[in-house]
Parts: structure tokens; C-alpha cells; sequence
């Protein structure tokens, strides 16, 4: 049981930088996420954590304790990798064993253990078997025992289920967060898929290009992206994203597509949106797939545009539709009907609106309930 | 102009059966999506229609003339595969081009032609540069363009999209669906992504172990799987299924300490006259399967052992209270927040429900 405390990690290979200045306070007992392209520096931060790989510059803590000089065996910390590392000449039961035969323990204790954990995992059966008679999904498993047995202070895990068919998938990641919540243990997850990032952390850091993007818990992650990297790496389909430019017409600020008009009357909204005033770049609209709804007749606050293709996925339908020269995609009901070329008429929730700076893509405002806005 | 008959199609690798007695008819402009897990005999499908492969027995028509016999590059079908074939020494213009200058195209026609693939392709902004600086997604658009620009009478697709990043394969799934529908060529795809074979094509050939399961559109095959294959293959989160038996005008699920079912009378007529023995397996998709603290029609009980926010909606898992061993996943709206450990009542609608005969695997009844 334990925290880990990353201060102003970095690390640069030859000249570039894989790690850019990185802090993360991970709780005792927490489920943390790491969640990043290949190439984010994701493994990077792992094998620093473990003590494969050391900083340029920054302090690793476990605990409180600083231990950027500590060997990585004495760090107490267990790492279960994407292509996990069994014993295949030794059975189930001898794999699990394995790291407490190596700290010498009383074999009827070493027993005890082993079978312990092999029926909380569900494995109690296949003691002994060899790794070749066992699923991918078993074996991963048994990996995950022999990292449980020795009773580390945390657990880090790299993509350990990237191997595994998707409903495999899907089962382990349901498993595994029961297990987490069982131990409450510290894991530290990295991954590239957003779905387990989102179904199995407490929190998530988002990480790009060696830099924490945002660290927040995955809900708010979701509804309030810090930037536009963010929005993206979440959701699918992802976010779309509208250029518009700002103005004001006798005291009215507006946010112009090519579409539509926003109106915008709020008094925060117009403190940030206030200074794109004639930038060129002008700023960028987001709004979720599934934050918008459609209409086959025109209304107040209701957008004219053109269905250019659909994509019926059986529980839901996805509608990309034309919006002056953009295309953006709809999450609809699975009833929903229409065909390429046919009228149709969008109404966004405007309290699910997310603005961006064009140059930067950072996120500017976010709007709620309260905000005062209208769709012209 | 292309319809495409394949007649009783067999082939075989050694002793392994890959097609098996395949028979489809695909018609003009139709887009049809070849799905499956790998090795169920669709790439075999597709290299038998492009002549790459001969079928051990059974013949291939394109139009009503059999063309088992021609070379494949006589045939008039163009190929785009996972792997596309780029050359990285040409620009990118160069490389569209290559097809019509083999043919001996007049150069302004060529001009015209590339041009009009680029745009449509929206990567004339690429059509100067040397094709080895391009990134995975835009040498996937090269090869795309490099085999529509000779308007071929057939499209044969092999998991093209496969290589691309998430987001891009998002619009270029609705890129290519729209490029088709504008240019009304007969296409197959092969894919073992059903996103992909749900969102694309207007008939789905399910194949299985070298036999085709089901041809039919992607509502039918959605909303009336053949078989229990077909019936889990399709949808995400995958489809609920259940062990139940039939008993005196009941349904009772098993895995469930409570698991009768009442059924409405039409149902239970329908039921009466279809079923040839009692056991069956229920079929209940996850957007169709509701949960809540309140009972509602049934006393079926189940236990949430996790849930997953992803954002758009909430994944709830649960055990049913007779079967540890089983998850239930049910579809719930954005703002559910269950507890772990919570135990809720299951809900949903009799037309929900997908009946198949546990032996014969085959569907029985969905309303």
C-alpha cells in the first residue's frame, strides 16, 4: 500500500524529449489511469516509476520516500506487461509461487497463498496446468496472481490486455476493476484505449508528446476537456469541431459559422470569447455526437442542413450531416431514416458547447444551463 | 454496369476447407460487406472473385458471363488492400496516374481524371509530393484514388481501413460510403470489423468456419440474426445471452433465482407453434436491457460488479443471482451511477427478446 509522487519528471533521449516536465500525485489504494497516443511517453513514465529507466530531472516518490536511487527490486513495486512472462515448463501453481519460494517462505504458507488468490481470481481449478493449456485470458490471470502473492506496494500495468480478443477484453476489464476495488491496492494503468481508461480509472492523466495534457476523473475529463487534444482522445465518435470567427454588431457578440450565428449574452462567456474579436483565426466550436438532435422540420434554434451519409451500427445510427462546407457527425436513434441529399435540421444543446482557441487548442469556455446563448 | 453471381463456390488448402458451397449474388451498385472473424473464408471469397484464386469447383459471373477463366487483370476490378501498394519513388500525382497512362490515356484526360479523384478524395493539396513523405492515412487515400481513378466496374476492398487511427477511420468510413453511393460502383468488402460492415454496405455476408450464415441487410442482420453466431458477432456491447427453458406457456431463465417470464398471449402462440423442444437460449441486447431499483414486469435480479461511463452512456455489469459465473451488460443512459454491490431489477420488452433453439443454435422468434 502506498502512493506514488511524481515531481517535474523529465527525460529526453538523444533530442527528444519523451518526457516534458511531468507531475503526478497518484493516491494510496487509487485506480490511475495513464491514457495517450503511441509514442506519449506512457511506458517512459512506467519504467520510470519502476526504476528501469532513470529522470533527467525530477523526483520519484513511493510513499514518502524518495527513491530515484533506489534498485528497481527494491521498490516493491510489481509491473504486469502486455506479454506477460510465464514459466511454461512450471505449473500454475509453481508460477504463482515462484516470488515467495524466491524469498524462501514456509512452503505450507507459500500453499495457503497461492490458493487463496487462485480462487479470488478464478483460477483455482487450473493449478496444475501448464500456461500452454490455458486461454490468453487465463494466462493473464496467472500473471496477475504472481504480481498479487508477493503483496507489493503497487501495482503498474502496460497494457496488459492488448493481446486478448475484445470480449475477452471486456471481461478482463470488468475483473480487473473488481479486483482493484477488492484489494484497494494502488494500480497504475497505461493505455492507449480510451474505453478502459474511462471504465476502470479513478482518474485519468492524459498524456501527448511527453506532456500531461489533463488529470482529472474520467467524468469530468468527458464534459470538460482542457483542450482540444483532450476532447478528441475521448468519445466516440469523437468531438466535432467547427471554426468560427468572433464579432460585434451594436453591442452583440457573436460567434459566426458559415452556418449559423451564435448570440452570445453571457457575461463570462463574453469575458474570454470577447478578446478573439477580430483574430483571424477566430475560435473552435465543439459539440459531442450524441449532443445533438435531429429534426426533419425547421424551428427556433434549429440549424438547416443536408444528410450526407448515414451509418447504421444496429443500436444506434451515426448521421453525418452537411453544415455549410463541414461535416459532422450525429449520434441518432437506431430508427432514425433519411437519405444522402435530403433536408434535415440540427438542434445542438448549447449548454454542451465547448470553445477552443484556434491557435492553441485550449479550451476557452464550456458552456452550461445558466449560459446565456442563442442560436440565430 | 456489374452484378456478380457466385455459383456453389468450393475451394480448398490441402485438406482445410476454406469456401465451402458459397452461393451470392451481389447487384449493380450494390455494396456488399464480406464480415467475419479471421480465417472464415473471406479474403478466399474475394480472391476467387478477383481470379487471384480459381475455385476448386463452382463458377464465377460477372453480368451473366462466367469469367472463372479469365486472368484476373482482364476481369475490370480494382483492388485497395490493408497493405497498399504506394510507389514511394513517384509523386503522389504520378502514382494516381500510373493506371491511366498504362492504358494510353490522352495526358489532359489524365489531368482531368486525377484532379477529380484528388478532390473527391480531398487531397489535392498533396498531388506535388513525393508519395514516401506521406503519412499512413493519406497513403491510404493515394491508393484509394490511385484504383477509383480507372473506374473499375467492380471495387473489391479488403479491410482498407484497417492501418488508419481511430479518428481517421471514422471519416473515412463516411468518406467511402459516400464515394460509393456518388460513383455507383459494385463493391465487396472485406472486413472482420461489424462498425464497419453495419455503417458501409447494404448487404452483409456473415461467414463462419468457410460457410455463409446469413445475407441480408444490416437491419435484418441486427435485428434477426440467423444463429447464435451470427447473433453475437454483431454488436457492441455484445448481445446478452441466457439459458432458459420453456415451461407451460413460460419462459424461465435459469441464471435467475426468479426467472419466470409471463408472455402475452400472441407471443406464447407463436412460441407453441415454432418450438421444437424446450430448451432454448435468450437473447437480450444490452440497449434493450434496462435496470433499476424498482421492480417492474419481472423478478429477475441481478448484481452490479462494475460499470463503465463511457460518456455518451453507462455499460452496467451485473452477476444474475443464480450464476456467479455470468455477466449481464445492460446500456443505460449517461447519468445511471450505480453502486458496486447494488442489486437491481432487470427490465425490458417482450419484443426485445431473441429465442433460440439451445441445440440447433438457429433463431426461433424475434418480434
Amino acid at each position: 500500500m502506498a502512493s506514488i509522487k511524481l515531481e517535474n519528471i523529465t527525460k529526453t533521449y538523444k533530442n527528444v524529449k519523451a518526457l516534458d516536465d511531468v507531475s503526478i500525485q497518484i493516491e494510496d489504494g487509487e485506480f490511475f489511469c495513464i491514457l495517450g497516443p503511441p509514442g506519449a511517453g506512457k511506458t517512459t513514465l512506467l519504467r520510470i516509476i519502476v526504476g528501469l529507466e532513470k529522470p533527467d530531472h525530477g523526483n520519484v516518490y513511493i510513499g514518502d520516500e524518495i527513491v530515484n536511487d533506489l534498485h528497481p527490486s527494491k521498490r516493491d513495486i510489481a509491473m504486469i506487461f502486455q506479454n506477460l512472462a510465464l514459466y511454461p515448463d512450471k505449473s500454475i501453481f509453481d508460477n504463482i509461487a515462484f516470488p515467495l519460494r524466491q524469498q524462501k517462505m514456509d512452503e505450507e504458507i507459500i500453499k495457503e497463498k497461492v490458493t487463496e488468490i487462485a480462487k479470488q481470481l478464478k483460477i483455482d481449478w487450473m493449478l496444475d496446468k501448464l500456461p500452454s493449456q490455458l486461454s490468453g485470458g487465463e494466462r493473464q490471470r496467472v500473471a496477475i496472481g504472481r504480481a498479487i502473492v508477493r503483496e507489493p506496494k503497487a501495482y503498474l500495468m502496460d497494457e496488459p490486455l492488448s493481446n486478448l480478443d475484445a470480449l475477452l477484453r471486456l471481461e478482463m476489464r470488468v475483473s480487473l476493476k473488481e479486483l482493484q476495488t477488492k484489494l484497494s491496492e494502488t494500480f497504475v494503468y497505461v493505455t492507449h484505449d480510451q474505453v478502459e481508461a474511462l471504465s476502470m480509472g479513478d482518474r485519468i492523466a492524459i498524456l501527448n508528446k511527453g506532456r500531461i495534457q489533463q488529470i482529472d476523473d474520467p467524468e469530468r475529463i468527458y464534459k470538460l476537456p482542457k483542450n482540444m487534444f483532450v476532447a478528441t482522445v475521448l468519445g466516440s465518435p469523437p468531438m466535432n469541431f467547427l471554426k468560427c470567427r468572433v464579432e460585434v454588431t451594436g453591442g452583440e457578440y457573436r460567434i459566426i459559422h458559415e452556418g449559423f450565428i451564435l448570440s452570445v449574452k453571457d457575461k463570462n462567456a463574453i469575458e474570454v470569447i470577447g478578446k478573439m474579436i477580430g483574430n483571424e483565426e477566430g475560435l473552435v466550436l465543439g459539440i459531442r455526437p450524441e449532443d445533438i438532435l435531429l429534426h426533419n422540420f425547421g424551428g427556433k434554434e434549429r440549424i438547416e442542413a443536408e444528410i450526407y451519409v448515414t451509418e447504421p451500427l444496429g443500436n444506434e445510427t451515426i448521421v453525418d450531416v452537411k453544415i455549410a462546407s463541414n461535416v459532422i457527425k450525429v449520434l441518432a436513434d437506431s430508427s432514425f431514416e433519411g437519405r444522402p441529399g435530403q433536408k434535415i435540421w440540427i438542434e445542438p444543446k448549447k449548454y454542451k458547447f465547448h470553445f477552443f482557441n484556434t491557435k492553441t487548442g485550449d479550451s476557452i469556455f464550456h458552456t452550461k444551463k445558466e449560459t446565456k446563448l442563442e442560436i440565430l | 454496369m456489374a452484378n456478380i453471381f457466385l455459383d456453389n463456390l468450393v475451394k480448398r488448402f490441402g485438406k482445410q476447407t476454406a469456401v465451402k458451397n458459397l452461393t451470392l449474388e451481389v447487384k449493380d451498385k450494390e455494396f456488399v460487406a464480406i464480415l467475419g472473424p479471421s480465417g472464415c473464408g473471406k479474403t478466399t471469397t474475394m480472391n476467387m472473385i478477383s481470379g487471384l484464386l480459381k475455385p476448386d469447383s463452382g463458377r464465377v459471373y460477372f453480368d451473366g458471363r462466367d469469367v472463372t477463366d479469365v486472368p484476373p487483370g482482364k476481369r475490370g476490378v480494382g483492388f485497395v488492400f490493408q497493405n497498399y501498394a504506394v510507389f514511394t519513388h513517384m509523386s503522389v500525382y504520378d502514382n494516381i496516374a500510373f493506371g491511366l497512362r498504362i492504358k494510353k490515356f490522352p495526358t489532359e484526360e489524365i489531368e482531368r481524371e486525377v484532379r477529380g479523384v484528388a478532390e473527391l478524395l480531398k487531397i489535392t493539396h498533396l498531388l506535388g509530393v513525393s508519395a514516401s513523405k506521406l503519412s499512413i492515412n493519406d497513403m491510404q487515400k493515394v491508393a484509394l484514388a490511385r484504383s477509383m481513378v480507372t473506374k473499375p466496374k467492380i471495387f473489391l476492398l479488403d479491410e482498407p481501413l484497417s492501418n488508419l487511427d481511430a479518428a481517421l477511420r471514422n471519416i473515412m468510413r463516411a468518406e467511402l460510403k459516400k464515394i460509393q453511393q456518388e460513383l455507383g460502383q459494385t463493391t465487396i468488402y472485406v472486413t472482420h470489423d461489424q462498425v464497419e460492415a453495419m455503417s458501409l454496405a447494404d448487404r452483409i455476408a456473415v461467414m463462419n468456419f468457410a460457410v455463409l450464415q446469413q445475407y441480408a441487410t444490416p437491419h435484418e442482420v441486427y435485428n434477426k440474426p440467423v444463429n447464435l453466431f451470427v447473433a453475437r458477432f454483431i454488436g457492441s456491447p455484445t448481445i446478452n445471452f441466457f439459458d432458459a427453458l420453456y415451461e407451460s406457456g413460460r419462459i424461465n431463465m435459469i441464471d435467475f433465482k426468479e426467472g419466470k417470464i409471463e408472455l402475452s398471449k400472441r407471443y406464447r402462440n407463436q412460441l407453441n407453434s415454432l418450438l421444437k423442444n424446450n430448451e432454448l437460449v435468450v437473447g437480450l441486447r444490452p440497449e434493450h436491457l434496462k435496470v433499476s431499483g424498482k421492480k417492474k414486469n419481472y423478478n429477475l435480479k441481478g448484481q452490479v460488479v462494475s460499470f463503465e461511463p463511457l460518456g455518451s452512456k453507462t455499460i452496467v455489469y451485473m452477476h444474475p443471482d443464480n450464476n456467479q459465473g455470468l455477466i449481464i451488460k445492460s446500456a443505460m443512459e449517461s447519468d445511471f451511477k450505480p453502486e458496486i454491490g447494488d442489486k437491481l431489477y432487470l427490465d425490458f420488452k417482450e419484443s426485445g427478446l431473441y429465442v433460440f433453439d439451445r441445440k440447433s443454435t438457429e433463431l426461433v422468434l424475434k418480434f
